[in-house]
């Protein structure tokens, strides 16, 4: 495998990575808003506190890896994105210091207060939405390049179908996601009310995840007819995927195996998102940058795989003690240390 | 209207940087220290100590959390505000960038486990050991950061094609010349930054609470590690004076007004200048420049009318330079106070004048550190890639980054305001001594219960 594919491969799972973390964290922040406003927080609060104080370090650390590995990678993606992107990147940037200073007071009274936490939830949503536009503008038509000069077209981009569907997306998929998984974590704390609740939410917003990943890949076919094309070619990996969906639903509905239910929601994203993913190939921004065409030096990339695998034989058991510490350790869970 | 988005750029990242490098500082200085309270308690099996590592954590949680958020935003803007710099110096400088996020997630996982582990192991050493990840990836974080500064100053390890960097070492790119003293310099200014930080709200707390054995230990070990990096960090100065003697002469003229080539050169010390740019009102340190840059008063220094007068840095760096050097010897100068005080059985080193003093160390040191990065990054102008690239090349081009300044510099008033407030409020309403009587109480609770235990 060329030095090349193996480094977008390596950040396409790390994107994946982030895009289960994240989903985490950001849905449950919509969750804490909208559990306090219907007088439900006592239920779930606790829960999110608990597991995710200690780990949003580590999701905003997924995102950063992300970043920086792509310019590393790519670095003409500097050139384009960063162009184009100024204003909106620094609107995400913001949002992320406000939704990282509620973790940081978030024990010292920011919990209380209802501005806060209507912050923290609203966030959780913008910020995946705002993010997701990256994924919008790497199909093409939206950045332009004129005698050197790299700009972004707004009105565009903002009457553009493919452009909702794709934030609608993003933002259903990070509510499942995160009910989901909240309701494996309650499951596992045994505390049933908090488990009632998350799996009702969970159930709910399976159906809109999936409508609006069909609207997508619609929108997609007409905007961008080669990507869908180069996905269709991948059908059965989209057809596992929504094999693996409805399994989720069914555990769901009737109520047990939650860690199956999660593991299997993994699996249908992963599944989906790498049919989109290899379907992309070989463009990263369509049409100004290829794979190739804008990859780093041999050298500096074969420095950076090396790195990313002595980095990752650092992490994992890292990781996993991590998990052992606060996930597979009952105690911990269920908040008895 | 014309906007000088060049301009405007500079000010953008100078302030993220700026507000960032706090934050930065207490992230890789506050570890070492927890670390080393931490230890001295299992040593000494004395409480006091373990508590002290304890309080600093629970601030440093936060500080981190600004730290984090600041520094996701400059690593966003380095691409957003200077696309063209990334675009070109990518090739060579994207490894230290992207260990340095192999760091950052080692010190996360690891500080996360720390924190929430305090009382999970019987063996209390390996609850300390749970520090040496966090200060390692802490200082493994400043390394690779300041290597890619010492880039920027010495980039090394590529040739110059067509407007392309090719033939590229990332290794060499990395360790290039500027590195060893940058790191040393940064590394030791951290540490000593953090030990006054810590230093100074030990003596505040005695100003305002009257002396506690609690506040009198952390004070006596903080001014012990701070004579130590005080000292540390002026030779690593020295060490990077000398870097600059070699490699980068115009930056060393520039902070001296040093102006014409000559052996036995003097040490300036402020001043000003006049229209003639001859230099007023200043202290003449016979032969020491020479004596800083090549440890030798006879040697020769270059001087800076020997580069074209638009590859000059601007001369104010003279006035960043002097105040850091001072900062230096003050820091250095009270620590040794505080030990002679302390060994001069009639002396009390506790008195009320030594304490303020001591307070006021903590912001002096915060400030020598924005003012040796003033100095290191405005004594680089007009380069952004020194020999290489202008900063007006690498600029972004898009007039919105006037608003960009205003809405971020909200954002870190804001963001540092509110850090303020959560801290005052975390330790004014639980005072150590408080605590203490609780931890002690709690385990002796503990211990009866698990007697009670082995009895039934
Ligand atoms: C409290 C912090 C502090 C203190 C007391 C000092 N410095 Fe410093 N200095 C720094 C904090 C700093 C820094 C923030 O760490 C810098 C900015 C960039 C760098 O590499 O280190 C720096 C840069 C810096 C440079 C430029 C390096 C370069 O651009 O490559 C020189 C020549 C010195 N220092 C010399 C000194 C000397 C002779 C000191 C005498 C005591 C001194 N510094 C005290
Ligand atoms: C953390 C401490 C730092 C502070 C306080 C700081 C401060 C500043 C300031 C004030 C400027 C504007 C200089 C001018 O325009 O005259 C600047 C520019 C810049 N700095 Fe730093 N800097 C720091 C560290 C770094 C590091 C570690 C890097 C490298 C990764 C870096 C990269 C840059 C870049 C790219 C510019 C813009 C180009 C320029 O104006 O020279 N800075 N910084
Ligand atoms: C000498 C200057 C700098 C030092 C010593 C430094 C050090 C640190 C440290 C220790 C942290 C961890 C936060 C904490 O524990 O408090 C941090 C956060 C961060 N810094 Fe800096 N930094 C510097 C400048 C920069 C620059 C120029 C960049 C941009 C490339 C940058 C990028 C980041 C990022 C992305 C984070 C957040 C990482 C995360 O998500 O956990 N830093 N920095």
């Amino acid at each position: 495998m060329s030095y090349e594919i193996l480094g977008i491969s390596v950040l396409w799972i790390f994107l994946y990575g982030y895009l289960i973390v994240a989903s985490i964290d950001f849905g449950a922040g919509f969750f804490a808003f909208y559990a306090r406003i219907t007088g439900k927080d006592h239920l779930i609060n606790r829960l999110i506190s608990r597991y995710l104080s200690p780990v949003w370090e580590i999701t905003n650390v997924f995102f950063v890896f992300f970043f920086v590995g792509l310019i590393g990678f790519f670095p003409d993606a500097a050139h384009y994105y960063g162009s184009a992107l100024l204003v909106p990147g620094s609107i995400a940037i913001i949002l992320l210091a406000i939704r990282g200073s509620f973790y940081a007071f978030e024990n010292y009274g920011s919990k209380k207060n209802i501005v806060f936490l209507f912050l923290y939830g609203a966030t959780g949503l913008l910020i995946p939405a705002s993010l997701s536009v990256a994924l919008v503008l790497s199909e093409g038509g939206f950045i332009v390049e004129q005698g050197g000069v790299v700009t972004l077209q707004y009105l565009e981009l903002f009457t553009s179908p493919l452009a909702w569907s794709i934030v609608a997306l993003a933002v259903t998929s990070v509510l499942f996601i995160s009910a989901s998984f909240l309701a494996f974590y309650a499951s596992r704390a045994e505390d049933k009310p908090a488990l009632d609740l998350m799996r009702g939410y969970a159930l709910f917003w399976s159906t809109p995840t999936i409508i609006a990943a069909f609207t997508a890949v619609l929108y997609l076919s007409q905007h961008n007819n080669r990507h869908f094309q180069n996905m269709m070619d991948l059908w059965w990996l989209l057809g596992l995927s929504v094999v693996f969906f409805l399994i989720v639903l069914w555990l769901l509905y009737k109520g047990r195996r939650y860690g199956w239910a999660f593991i299997c929601l993994m699996l249908q994203f992963l599944t989906a998102f790498f049919a989109y993913g290899i379907g992309h190939y070989p463009y990263i921004l369509d049409p100004y940058i290829t794979i190739q065409g804008g990859a780093t030096q041999e050298a500096m990339g074969i420095a950076l795989v090396v790195v990313f695998i002595a980095g990752l034989l650092l992490l994992i058991p890292s990781l996993a003690l991590v998990f052992r510490l606060f996930l597979f350790d009952a105690d911990y869970v269920k908040g008895k240390k | 209207m014309v906007v000088d988005t060049v301009l405007w750029s500079r000010l953008v990242t100078g302030l993220t940087l700026s507000f960032h490098v706090i934050f930065a500082t207490i992230g890789v200085a506050i570890p070492m220290m927890v670390s080393i309270a931490e230890f001295v308690g299992i040593r000494k099996k004395d409480n006091h100590y373990t508590l002290m590592a304890k309080r600093w954590t629970r601030g440093f949680v936060i500080s981190v959390a600004v730290g984090v958020v600041t520094g996701t935003a400059i690593a966003l803007q380095l691409a957003l505000v200077w696309p063209n710099f990334m675009q070109l110096a990518g090739n060579v400088i994207a490894l230290p960038l992207f260990m340095e996020v192999f760091a950052f997630f080692f010190e996360a996982i690891f500080l996360g486990i720390y924190l929430y582990t305090w009382d999970r192991f019987r063996n209390p050493y390996l609850h300390w050991l749970l520090t040496v990840p966090v200060v390692l990836g802490a200082a493994m974080s400043a390394f690779f950061i300041t290597s890619v500064n010492g880039f920027m100053n010495q980039p090394e390890g590529f040739i110059l094609e067509a407007g392309q960097f090719t033939a590229v070492h990332p290794l060499q790119a990395m360790f290039n010349e500027a590195t060893p003293s940058k790191v040393f310099h940064v590394l030791a200014s951290a540490y000593m930054t953090g030990a006054a930080l810590l230093a100074a709200v030990a003596a505040f707390s005695m100003l305002k609470k009257g002396v506690t054995e609690y506040a009198k230990k952390g004070l006596k070990l903080m001014m012990t590690v701070l004579l130590l990096f005080s000292f540390l960090t002026a030779l690593a100065g020295d060490v990077s004076a000398k870097f600059l003697a070699e490699h980068q002469p115009e930056k060393l003229a520039a902070a001296e007004w040093h102006f014409e080539t000559e052996k036995g050169a003097d040490l300036i010390f402020l001043g000003w200048l006049n229209a003639e740019r001859e230099i007023m009102g200043a202290l003449h340190i016979p032969k020491a420049l020479s004596f800083l840059a090549f440890s030798d008063f006879n040697a020769e220094v270059t001087g800076l009318n020997e580069f074209p007068v638009d590859e000059q840095p601007p001369l104010l760096v003279h006035y960043l330079f002097d105040a850091m050097v001072g900062v230096g010897f003050a820091l250095l100068a009270m620590s040794a106070i505080f030990f002679l005080l302390l060994f001069w059985k009639k002396r009390n080193e506790l008195n009320r004048w030594m304490l303020r003093i001591i307070v006021l160390g903590a912001p002096l040191a915060f400030l020598g550190v924005e003012l040796g990065w003033f100095y290191a990054e405005v004594g680089r102008q007009p380069w952004m890639i020194r020999g290489y690239m202008r900063v007006e090349e690498a600029a972004t081009t898009s007039p919105s980054i006037v608003y960009l300044f205003f809405v971020f510099l909200l954002l870190y008033i804001l963001l540092g305001t509110m850090c303020v407030i959560v801290l005052r409020r975390l330790f004014r309403d639980n005072p150590a001594e408080v605590e203490f009587e609780k931890a002690a109480k709690a385990k002796e609770q503990a211990l009866q219960a698990k007697e009670a235990g082995d009895r039934a």
